[in-house]
């Protein structure tokens, strides 16, 4: 398990400074818009897939502490990946949140939730940028088919 | 004053294992229950149960005969003219959607207007919004002031403007986000000069300050029992009995009619009856009676006296504090809303959690005032007739020490 105040800096960085933050006005861009299950976090994500692959995400919008560095932290891991390594990478984090086994090597700086099924409460703030991502690359897929 | 520590002897959450040196500020959302209440909600599944208003064996005429005298119970606890204006439902949102439904929909007509304000919850304006998509009478919204709290001049100008077309005016009396009390007797006066009804939303009011409608003359008074110590699934419609009379009900069923043949006619009962079909919450109505019994024990000018002064206490002391922004520093009962300076609402509450206080954060189902104060997210802290001085000293050394690094640390 990661060190406890690892994981704080961690995510003290990804909230103050949240990478891939931008609002995006670009067609070649997948959009998601979150706001359906809470009233509070309110994320936008953007993801522009070229040949299967992720070529750049993006997110915006209000959110706490957990959602905003849990979906900062996922673009970083996800940028130039396939959507199926992508999937892979979110099912792993998805186990974790279920307290089921996991592969922590796939996550890299997304352990620092690791411990976040604890708090019942911030389960769906970990989850709702995350899961939009994965809604987007589902929808690429069965676009293709 | 009153006797604290028998009120708080009385309640089972706060005596319970889980609740022991925690801290519960979120009543506005739902109270605790004292034990009188919980008794006889137990006491009809186990020695009463039997459905009203309907067998003709001993229990059934005893339940229906306890439930009805709640109904009289309730209407001299809002010194109703009479046990008929009194409208048992499922709380204030269904009372709410019921007028907008019966009234709103049967009487109003395009080019009408509703008149409310932008600090109203979900409940008491979306109903209203579906009024106008089905009649065409249009929403039209005092300004609030910069605070967000109703104005009364600019009211007054808003009923010289519109006049007559203003068939309804719709309001909380107490804000659920700023807790502000909204002169509701002369919002009436007012609206009665130009013909308009007035449905007063008094979910956040009436559990906390003495209402008479009679006095306050207003034409619909909707609230739940949950947030004034009775059971959840009950609230109540009063409205004045020739307008009920008028009025549709939102269900037809069982209970409601007095006939009805083959050729489609009808025969309502005469309200509140017509208002109740299926089998209502008797359990939640018995247990409703309790709490009114309970509040009526205590008076509620005493409820009032001692929640105002808990109030000040707990805002005076929160307007000390430098890392905190309040919302509604003028605010009278209850409620306080605010933020701990640059940090996310929600991350403030789960840390409150973590220090075992319990509040509310997010925009609390008002979500255009949230525009108004100028703040996407607050934290909402409302205290009752259980919480206590020492619990608010508790809380604020807590506040105070809020910071980025704890609100993060309590979810990792």
């Amino acid at each position: 398990m990661m060190d406890e105040l690892l994981k704080r800096d961690i995510i003290l960085d990804h909230y103050q400074n949240p990478r891939n933050k931008r609002e995006v006005n670009d067609g070649s861009y997948l959009k998601n818009h979150m706001a359906a299950d809470s009233c509070i976090d309110d994320i936008t994500v953007y993801v522009k897939i070229v040949d299967d692959k992720i070529e750049d995400i993006a997110f915006d919008g209000v959110g706490c502490t957990i959602s905003t560095a849990s979906t900062s932290i996922m673009t970083e891991l996800l940028t130039e990946k396939t959507v199926d390594e992508a999937l892979a990478i979110i099912g792993e984090y998805e186990k974790m949140i279920a307290e089921e086994d996991f592969d922590a090597d796939k996550l890299a700086e997304a352990n620092a939730f690791d411990t976040l099924s604890k708090q019942a409460n911030r389960i769906k703030c970990g989850l709702i940028g995350i899961e939009g991502i994965k809604e987007l690359l589902e929808r690429y897929k069965d676009g293709k088919q | 004053m009153m006797n604290k520590e028998k009120i708080r002897a009385d309640f089972p959450m706060i005596q319970s294992e889980f609740e022991k040196g925690r801290i519960y500020f979120d009543s506005a959302a739902t109270s605790f229950k004292p034990k009188c209440v919980i008794d006889k909600v137990v006491e009809y599944y186990t020695k009463e149960s039997a459905n009203i208003h309907r067998g003709d064996y001993d229990l059934s005429y005893q339940v229906s005969s306890e439930y009805e005298t709640v109904r009289k119970l309730c209407a001299k606890f809002l010194n109703a003219k009479s046990e008929n204006e009194i409208v048992f439902t499922s709380g204030a949102s269904s009372s709410l959607n019921l007028v907008a439904y019966g009234y709103g929909q049967k009487f109003l007509k395009a080019d009408d207007i509703i008149l409310s304000t932008e600090a109203e919850h979900a409940s008491n304006i979306l109903p209203w919004f579906k009024v106008s998509e089905v009649t065409g009478a249009r929403i039209e919204y005092i300004p609030l002031d910069k605070e967000g709290i109703f104005d009364l001049e600019a009211y007054k100008k808003v009923l010289s403007d519109l006049g007559n077309k203003i068939k309804v005016v719709t309001l909380a009396h107490v804000s659920n986000v700023l807790g502000n009390i909204v002169p509701i007797k002369e919002v009436t006066r007012l609206a009665h000069e130009v013909g308009a009804v007035v449905v007063c939303d008094g979910a956040q009011s009436v559990p906390h300050i003495k209402v008479d409608v009679q006095d306050l003359d207003v034409d619909f008074l909707c609230f739940s029992s949950h947030k004034m110590l009775g059971p959840s699934g009950v609230g109540v419609l009063y409205g004045k009995y020739e307008l009920l009379d008028v009025m549709d009900p939102f269900m037809l069923g069982g209970g409601s009619n007095a006939r009805f043949d083959i050729c489609g006619n009808i025969l309502l009962k005469n309200p509140p009856f017509k208002f109740e079909a299926g089998t209502p919450c008797v359990e939640g109505v018995l247990g409703f009676g309790e709490a009114l019994k309970y509040l009526m024990d205590i008076g509620m000018e005493n409820v009032e006296e001692e929640g105002r002064e808990l109030h000040k206490y707990f805002l005076e002391e929160m307007l000390k504090l430098d890392n905190v922004i309040v919302y509604n520093p003028k605010s009278e009962t209850s409620i306080v809303t605010f933020n701990v300076k640059d940090i996310f609402a929600q991350d403030v509450a789960c840390y409150l959690n973590s220090q075992g206080i319990a509040v509310r954060s997010g925009n609390h189902c008002a979500k255009i005032l949230l525009n108004v104060i100028g703040a996407s997210e607050t934290i909402r802290a409302s205290l009752y007739l259980y919480n206590t001085k020492e619990e608010v000293d508790r809380a604020i050394e807590v506040i105070k020490g809020v910071t980025l690094e704890k609100c993060i640390g309590a979810s990792i």
